[in-house]
């Protein structure tokens, strides 16, 4: 197995070679060269179940979670190769810097439930929350970040593009049955959700089947038209939002203006 | 001059899995200058691989239920051996606590009413796990994390502690160091709350990630705070077994609270032979009333099935070592001959996709292999039902790392409502302290001795590789401090333990500061000897078994030492062991326990017929 190892400086592909055993998957290769080779390979992992998303690296150029990548899904002989995903920098070998994405959360305004029921609790029916729980899987990979491609190749889109994990955050939020916030104009203006053209990477690479695109991104596409362009809501929302909103704690600006939805 | 960053707070709160985070939420709540401190990124904690649900007598769906009854649960599910002062507060606060991460935006799953559902797990008379299918622990821990995050609360992530700060008798701060850069870092703190999970990883077989390497009980003994109940480790009865590079991952409870059974090699329902007396009369004798059992809690008994973990644990390795097992040295937990696939994949859906992904085993038309695994440790810093607070001033333990609540064997479920109901009263009770007390003095004389320690591996003449060691005390562990423990093989793992320290004494580690895994390990495994050492020393004291404690050589529970912890402190470097008497329980609470005491023998593995059936 060829791992990358190097630092923000640079780097390159390193082949190792170590005993296999059945069900292996890529991260208990990674482990062996660890103790048998390389005591300093620097790797992040927690759970080794899929269930932390911790582990996530680029094997044959493919965003996935070592944990959950068997070694029988290649042939035999067949080259592999582990990278660190490529949207965020380089710290050392398989960690990068994933900042972005604790900074980006800090600029979500967080819930607000609405008073609850006159019996003193909280009603919510399963179909009412069935698909918000979809997007309560989510496990923090940042795998859908890592494959979008707004920031995977454009630096300068960071600033103004929140990424898919956080449409999915918001969406959540937007979604939830007991949620008052109003963040649609936030989402538009400062998380860039016009920056997506719906082209489903980030689907397709999400660990948690969570439909990225379909359930989260476009109905919040629609929300964001809805509300921004429909005069009629625009100014119903205008009335409601009205001592409502409350907003992140804090809001660092963006200078870049993201087209709109 | 030593290269240290540095900081001040009123509360630092070290770990940031679910007791640390809500911590640390109250602390700040209650105007507490406070960090979070965390050796992972945020919200990767051990919380988060929480599988089955969270306790909490919420009656929703059996009105029958109410703290009492969870307290007479956790209380017998511990054999007793709990302050029960932590079990009440638990069992009364923790529905409170439930409901206030709803208030949070966590979403359970919902009774046809829209109530919060609630699940049958081992050991509670009634169902009563607020869940999200089968990842409660990520519903529990983002929830947690958003609401840190949204109240601006200072996080240090991949961030390590190493050693506490100690001056005139009070903690005074930390040191430690960050992962990413290898620069030190020093907190000066009024009040430090340690929230560091347990030790699974001395163990080879475990559910626990790398993170679990007794920081937070290591610290504690060394800056001279009290452990108790340190041989009080827990197996989980069910993990997987095969292939071998997941061996030890979590199958939640929630397959049996659902509807699986476990079985032998003969399709015998074997737990209806290992029902101890002190369980008998709450449980069924016979398969129809178990069944009967899921449906109709008031005129059937719950199944052997969902006995405490101890009791399932131990009666897994006993089928096993009897020949009875499976291929791979488990046993059959079988959910598909009994549930429908679509049940099966809407309740289960972790278990179901980790089945499919690594041991490619479709639950819903297969039964599944399982063992028992290194879940968590009762034992832990001894502290103080109501404040969390340690025997040492100024320090709070919260959660795993925590003891007393669990007594000699944790009910499933109560993990995730202790972390909520212990976390946030440490945080009250650290910020209340931060209030009354002056500023902190550092002892500069001590940090730099700390500094030097943590840079060591880098200096030392040695060549012992981290790795190795780590595994060496793995097997250690595993092979002669695991489920069934005797005299003789607890005093050879002593003998072991100081030749893995004269060896980890001698790591020496390659490559730089930054991010360098190697190093980390060889820090993390002078807590990892140090916390094993107190687990066989107490396990060699206590001289009878209970809960997650078991004596191949005194396989009775004896009344005498149910009334005893064995407590565990570190004086002139030396551990020093005694027994202490538990505190009593009040007349009221007693009533509510019942009188008879845990007696029988235990199932250690050998052709003994526990509870006669056969």
């Amino acid at each position: 197995m060829k791992v990358w190892r190097g630092d923000r400086t640079g780097g390159e592909f390193v082949e190792y070679a170590v005993p296999s055993d059945p069900g292996m998957v890529v991260l208990d290769v990674i482990h062996r060269i660890q103790a048998a080779h390389a005591p300093d390979l620097a790797v992040r992992w927690n759970c080794k179940a899929g269930k932390c998303g911790s582990c996530s690296a680029e094997v044959n150029g493919h965003p996935v979670l070592m944990c959950m990548t068997r070694m029988s899904e290649f042939r035999g002989g067949e080259e592999i190769t582990v990278s660190p995903v490529k949207t965020f920098p380089v710290i050392k070998d398989l960690v990068t810097d994933v900042s972005f994405n604790f900074e980006k959360a800090k600029q979500i305004p967080p819930f607000k439930p609405k008073p609850k029921e006159p019996d003193g609790t909280r009603r919510m029916y399963q179909e009412d929350v069935d698909r918000v729980q979809e997007f309560h899987k989510c496990i923090e990979c940042f795998l859908c970040q890592d494959v979008c491609h707004v920031i995977r190749d454009h630096e300068e889109n960071k600033p103004s593009f929140s990424g898919p994990r956080f449409f999915v955050r918001l969406a959540a939020l937007e979604m939830h049955p007991l949620d008052t916030n109003d963040r649609l104009e936030l989402i538009r203006l400062k998380h860039g959700l016009g920056y997506c053209n719906i082209t489903k990477c980030c689907t397709e690479v999400c660990p948690e089947d969570i439909h990225i695109t379909d359930n989260a991104i476009i109905p919040l596409k629609e929300r964001v038209v809805t509300a921004h362009y429909d005069p009629v809501a625009w100014a119903l929302r205008r009335i409601r939002r009205t001592g409502q909103a409350s907003p992140a704690p804090s809001e660092p600006q963006s200078k870049a203006q993201p087209p709109s939805a | 001059m030593r290269d240290i960053e540095r900081h001040q707070y009123d509360v630092v709160v070290v770990g940031a899995g679910g007791a640390g985070l809500r911590a640390a939420i109250e602390a700040h709540a209650n105007g507490a200058k406070t960090a979070l401190v965390c050796k992972s990124l945020l919200g990767k904690a051990h919380t988060v691989m929480a599988e089955g649900g969270i306790a909490a007598a919420l009656a929703n769906v059996w009105k029958e239920d109410n703290w009492k009854v969870h307290f007479r649960d956790t209380m017998r599910g511990g054999k007793l051996l709990n302050n029960w002062r932590m079990a009440q507060l638990h069992a009364q606060e923790s529905p409170e606590r439930v409901l206030e991460l709803e208030e949070w935006g966590a979403l359970f799953d919902r009774t046809k009413d829209g109530l919060i559902l609630q699940r049958d797990f081992g050991g509670h008379r009634y169902a009563r796990l607020a869940h999200v299918g089968d990842r409660t622990g990520l519903e529990m821990i983002r929830t947690l994390q958003n609401r840190a995050v949204a109240q601006g609360i200072d996080v240090f992530m991949e961030c390590t502690v190493r050693h506490l700060l100690v001056d005139a008798g009070r903690v005074s701060g930390a040191v430690g160091y960050w992962r990413q850069t290898g620069r030190l870092i020093a907190f000066a703190a009024k009040a430090v709350v340690l929230a560091t999970g347990g030790v699974g990883k001395a163990w080879k077989v475990t559910s626990n990630s790398w993170e679990y390497t007794g920081d937070g009980i290591a610290m504690a003994l060394d800056a001279g705070a009290d452990l108790i109940d340190m041989e009080m480790t827990q197996f989980h009865p069910t993990a997987m077994v095969w292939p071998l590079s997941v061996r030890g991952i979590l199958v939640t409870e929630g397959v049996r609270g659902d509807g699986g059974t476990l079985k032998n090699n003969k399709g015998e329902r074997f737990m209806f032979k290992y029902i101890p007396d002190f369980f008998r009369a709450d449980t069924a004798d016979t398969e129809r009333e178990a069944d009967a059992w899921y449906e109709d809690k008031r005129s059937n008994r719950r199944t052997p099935d969902l006995l405490p973990r101890d009791e399932v644990a131990r009666a897994i390795n006993a089928e096993v070592k009897a020949g009875r097992g499976t291929e791979h040295g488990g046993v059959f937990l079988d959910i598909a001959s009994r549930r429908p696939a679509d049940y099966i994949q809407r309740r289960l859906p972790s278990m179901y996709h980790q089945f499919k992904e690594l041991a490619d085993v479709d639950i819903t038309k297969e039964a599944m292999e399982v063992g028992p695994t290194l879940h968590y440790i009762m034992g832990g810093v001894r502290v103080d039902a109501d404040t969390a607070a340690t025997t040492l001033d100024g320090l709070y333990a919260a959660g795993e790392v925590a003891a007393g609540m669990h007594g000699a064997n944790r009910l499933g479920g109560n993990s995730l409502s202790d972390l909520l109901v212990f976390g946030r009263r440490a945080g009250l009770a650290a910020a209340d302290y931060a209030k009354r007390g002056a500023a902190p003095r550092i002892d500069e004389a001590q940090l730099g001795a700390y500094a030097d320690a943590i840079a060591a591996p880098f200096q030392r003449s040695g060549n012992e590789n981290p790795y190795q060691i780590q595994a060496d005390l793995q097997d250690t562990m595993q092979e002669l401090v695991g489920i069934i423990r005797t005299k003789s093989e607890l005093e050879e793992a002593l003998v072991r333990i100081e030749r893995l320290r004269a060896r980890a004494a001698r790591v020496r580690v390659p490559g730089t500061r930054v991010y360098n895994p190697g190093w980390h390990l060889a820090l993390d495994l002078e807590n990892l000897i140090g916390v094993s050492e107190a687990v066989i020393r107490s396990a060699l004291v206590r001289t009878e078994s209970r809960g997650g404690h078991t004596r191949e050589d005194y396989p009775k529970a004896d009344p005498e030492w149910g009334t005893k912890n064995v407590v565990t402190r570190r004086r002139a470097g030396r551990l020093e062991l005694v027994t202490e008497a538990i505190p009593g329980v009040p007349n009221e609470l007693q009533a509510l326990i019942g009188e008879d005491k845990p007696a029988g023998q235990v199932a250690t593995g050998e052709p003994v017929v526990i509870g006669g059936k056969e």
